[in-house]
């Protein structure tokens, strides 16, 4: 398992608050949402990605654990 | 198992599993009994219809293509599930949901009493669009026929648009909520209608599983290919004398199921294989491509929504993609930024070079940008479709966007031909 970071697409208004306190793995698009690094969130930079989550106005970014394989639906 | 007498029944099509179109108005419970043989005994048959549907190799008819019996058995091992039948049928320059539901309602019903019995569902919803009117009549009537199945499914009018029918749209609608996407994990699997683990499948997928019960699998990989087995049905449309659906054998040569809709009324320029949401495939040199995810991943295509429309030698490529880029963006849920923004932004960018403004250069070199900006980023899938579409549309057209770019265009007939309009029931 690791951790990721996601972003709730539907939630997501455009803040950018995210990309402000974590650039090293958020950047913005040309409309202002957050393109993120789709790798996991290295050790280094846990507690600001944990900060950048708590920091969402719209409660749109969060951490999720991902184990090697999962199911995707169809 | 029955095997040859059944299908004994003049048709269109290379196969007539789903659609044995051989009289006017739906079969009677009596009737379908008579042609399809008697309903075998469900209950308590979990293990063994699991393991035929595994066995039969079934993938989902409704357009991912995901393995039947990995979804079942994931819903099966959940407590109380649900089964839904989605014929609701988005796309459209499809029909085949709605053919099939209102053409052959009692095979439907067989499918999802079988598969209800697969994954211990004692609960069931058809889900057609609210347009689809005789679809819906159509169902109900046979519902009405068949008093024990009535007891356990219901029959429900979904809100057309486009992407109603995604399946965490449509449960986010069961559960009262807008006919929407949502985000997932939870996949409706896991955690769907009313919370409860959930069996969503095609229509198709489900009247095929009605089949599997009844002959099993080995009669059901006699059609198809070893890979790709079954019958799948096909909705055509454009320049072919008889647009409508039909039902063939996976890994049917293209050419052959154009001779089947009646033939060409005009020289083919290009096919949108798979609907609007779809990929362009150059007419030249592919006619022989078989009708199969195997023959169609060379060309970049996939069965999609399984429609193949075949545009005429006198329409233009360009304006016509350019309108469903229009469509699709205007068909976004509006839930998320990247498919709100992104979408117009590429139809604008389309609409340029459609029009071969002085724009036309700038939009088609600001498009890989937009891309990289939109892929994978919605909740669903629908911006990556509309994606899909416009690189297919990039690709095959090349010569004729050069064309515009430089200012003109090649085609004689600029009126739009393609459906981007739902047109539920028309067909």
């Amino acid at each position: 398992m690791s951790d990721h970071l996601r972003v709730n697409p539907i939630l997501c208004d455009a803040y950018g608050h995210c990309a402000e306190l974590l650039p090293e793995l958020i950047q913005l698009d040309e409309w202002g949402y957050p393109i993120i690094d789709a790798g996991p969130v290295p050790q280094e930079l846990a507690r600001d990605a944990r900060r950048a989550v708590s920091f969402c106005p719209r409660l749109a970014l969060f951490i999720e654990q991902r184990a090697k394989a999962e199911l995707r639906g169809a | 198992m029955r095997v040859g007498n059944c299908f004994a029944t003049p048709v269109r099509g290379t196969a007539a599993r789903l659609l044995p179109i051989d009289i006017d108005a739906p079969a009677s419970w009596a009737e379908h009994e008579e042609r399809y043989g008697p309903l075998p005994e469900l209950a308590g048959q979990s293990r063994s219809l699991l393991a035929a549907i595994e066995k039969s190799g079934l993938r989902g008819r409704g357009g991912a293509g995901f393995p039947t019996a990995v979804k079942a058995r994931a819903v099966a091992v959940g407590r109380s599930p649900i089964v839904v039948a989605n014929g609701t049928e988005g796309e459209p320059a499809s029909a085949k949901d709605k053919v099939l539901l209102r053409e052959n309602p009692h095979l439907v019903i067989d499918g999802v009493l079988a598969a209800m019995a697969a994954v211990g569902a004692r609960e069931a919803i058809v889900a057609a669009s609210q347009g689809a009117h005789a679809s819906r009549a159509s169902l109900e009537a046979a519902l009405d026929g068949r008093p024990s199945a009535a007891r356990a499914i219901r029959v429900a009018a979904v809100p057309e648009r486009f992407v109603a029918g995604e399946e965490s749209a449509l449960v986010h609608w069961l559960n009262g909520g807008d006919a929407k996407p949502t985000l997932t994990p939870p996949r409706p699997f896991e955690q769907g209608v009313r919370g409860r683990p959930t069996l969503v499948q095609n229509v198709e997928t489900i009247a095929n599983i009605g089949l599997i019960a009844r002959y099993g699998a080995d009669w059901f990989r006699e059609a198809g290919t070893g890979e790709e087995p079954g019958t799948v049905l096909v909705t055509m449309g454009g320049a072919v004398r008889r647009p409508g659906v039909i039902e063939v054998e996976l890994g049917t040569p293209l050419r052959q199921l154009i001779e089947l809709a009646g033939g060409l009324t005009m020289p083919p320029r290009a096919l949108l294989v798979g609907g609007d949401f779809g990929t362009w495939i150059a007419a030249a040199g592919t006619l022989d491509t078989p009708l199969s995810e195997r023959g169609l991943r060379p060309l970049g295509a996939s069965l999609g929504a399984r429609t193949i429309f075949v545009l005429p030698s006198s329409a233009c490529g360009v304006l016509e993609s350019a309108r469903v880029a229009r469509y699709l963006a205007g068909e976004s849920a509006g839930q998320c930024g990247p498919c709100v923004f992104g979408l117009p932004a590429v139809a604008d960018a389309m609409e340029a070079i459609a029009s071969g403004t002085a724009g036309a250069a700038a939009a088609l070199e600001r498009l890989p940008r937009l891309k990289v900006q939109i892929a994978h980023r919605g909740a669903c899938a629908h911006p990556d479709g509309a994606l899909r579409f416009v690189d297919s549309a990039l690709t095959v057209f090349t010569e004729e966007i050069a064309h515009h770019v430089a200012g003109h265009c090649t085609a004689s007939h600029a009126e739009p031909v393609l459906p981007t309009v739902t047109h539920s029931d028309r067909l």
